[in-house]
């Protein structure tokens, strides 16, 4: 690191003499070392998936959900520090609130993201303040008779404050090997858009949670899947219930050649269906 | 007060008001809003050919009455806002956005407003005309049609009897012409012309007509 030591990297809203801030870098060295996280879109909607490592083995399994809803349409998780995603969930709840009082309709998904990204990229610019230490990934579809156009978007949002649309995108420990995953999977000469159902793409987002948690053997850790999607959740956010949940990771787990005897403790987390 | 018609009380010593009749109809191929052309300063007609109808968007116009002065105000506020959603969302704003802001408008000030509005618009993706209908105390009411100011008092009765669904826009103009004459008929601060605007998926057109054209239906 040859910033430290320079002074250059004490404080936000301090460039140093080639341009960098040094803060924000620093931010997104948080975001490396969090969990997994990955979101694909498909036809209707969209899917999320994190990889939860149980840390303490204390905690409740099913608990301690990490994929929040920051609207009824618009589902969000994030790899970094937790706490930093809850405040910034609880901004765009605000931010949902608003524009529904305003203009008398939800949200659209992209004036979200303009929004969140105008409020992480202020917490670069101050002395008082430290940037956000996740990056953020979510997204939804809102429907055309609540002002929309049925049409499902996902982002991800930087430490700091871009934020770019994505197909699929992951973040957090596990990115490169996700975002290979999710490449070859969109580019492959028989993919479409058009024709990947939700369900189809819930089975892809856990196969590449276990995929890429291959890299992070030795700890145990709980699949996370929610969707929002135009047919299967009638455009709300919502976590996949239980027989869809347990396909995707029985199927995730053959993928990635992982025997269903295997005693790797993932079998008894189960996720109750909402 | 039943919430709905002006309250004159309300106004400054010498403040123009547009003691009205407005009146905003759905029908068949879109919505239809009609008005006087009375603006008044107590017994003096400040103006006898006034233009109660205003754009706020080429889809969405909406009927003053009230104060001029309250209801010009924010008319262009809710225009300035659906302004600036257009270029922010890069698509047309939906009726219900401009009433829902012309309600928060109204309502957050209702202490110093004396405006009672009536929203209505082409729905561009449902291929239908709206109307919302936003009286003194600062609610939104979506209706198929409207009436409101000072002369729609009189006519609440044969507006209920004579209002259709779905009619065609010669019946609709029909309809309004009447009723609209009766309420200049009875009301001393309504009077003129009548002015209406008819919004449709083929956009916009403007009618008027003369006394002549009204009074003896």
């Amino acid at each position: 690191m040859t910033s430290v030591g320079t002074g250059y990297d004490l404080s936000n809203s301090v460039f140093s003499p080639d341009g960098r801030n040094f803060q924000v870098e620093y931010a997104s060295k948080a975001v490396e070392n969090g969990s997994t996280t990955v979101g694909l879109k498909c036809k209707d909607g969209v899917v999320f998936g994190v990889e939860k490592i149980i840390a303490n083995k204390l905690l409740v399994p099913g608990k301690n959900r990490k994929i929040q809803t920051i609207d009824r349409h618009i589902g969000c998780c994030y790899s970094g520090l937790i706490p930093d995603g809850k405040h910034l969930v609880n901004r765009g709840r605000e931010e949902a609130t608003n524009f529904r009082n305003t203009y008398g309709k939800p949200i659209p998904v992209s004036a979200m993201s303009e929004r969140l990204s105008q409020y992480v990229q202020a917490y670069t610019l101050y002395n008082s303040v430290r940037p956000f230490g996740i990056s953020t990934i979510f997204g939804g579809v809102l429907k055309t008779e609540n002002g929309g156009d049925n049409k499902p978007e996902l982002f991800m949002l930087d430490p700091n404050g871009s934020c770019w649309g994505y197909k699929g995108i992951a973040t957090g420990k596990g990115r490169q090997t996700a975002k290979a995953e999710l490449e070859k999977l969109i580019t492959s000469e028989t993919f479409d858009f058009s024709t990947l159902s939700a369900k189809q793409a819930v089975e892809e987002v856990a196969r590449i949670i276990y995929l890429a948690h291959e890299d992070n053997k030795d700890k145990d850790f709980e699949l996370e899947l929610s969707w929002c999607s135009l047919s299967e959740t009638n455009g709300f956010h919502k976590y996949v219930p239980e027989e869809v949940y347990n396909e995707a990771v029985e199927n995730a787990k053959s993928a990635v050649g992982l025997a269903d005897s295997d005693e790797s403790g993932e079998e008894d987390m189960e996720v109750d269906a909402q | 007060m039943n919430g709905i018609s002006t309250d004159i009380q309300h106004l400054k010593k010498g403040e123009v008001n547009l003691g009205t009749s407005i009146m905003a109809v759905t029908f068949k191929d879109g919505v239809i809003l009609g008005a006087d052309s009375r603006t008044s300063t107590g017994a003096y007609i400040a103006n006898r050919v006034t233009d109660k109808l205003t754009r706020l968007q080429d889809h969405i116009w909406c009927c003053r009455s009230g104060s001029a002065a309250d209801t010009q105000a924010v008319a262009d506020i809710v225009q300035y806002h659906l302004n600036l959603y257009k270029m922010q969302f890069d698509q047309d704003a939906d009726v219900k956005t401009a009433a829902s802001l012309l309600k928060s408008l109204t309502y957050e000030n209702k202490d110093q407003l004396s405006a009672g509005l009536i929203v209505a618009g082409f729905d561009k993706q449902n291929k239908k005309g709206e109307v919302y209908s936003i009286p003194l105390g600062g609610s939104l009411h979506k209706q198929p049609y409207a009436i409101a100011g000072s002369g729609s008092t009189f006519i609440y009765g044969y507006c209920n009897k004579n209002f259709k669904e779905d009619m065609s826009r010669e019946e609709t103009i029909d309809f309004m012409k009447h009723s609209l004459s009766q309420a200049i008929k009875w009301d001393g601060s309504s009077g003129g012309v009548i002015r209406m605007v008819v919004l449709t998926d083929n956009g916009l057109e403007r009618l008027i007509f003369y006394p002549e054209d009204y009074e003896n239906l």
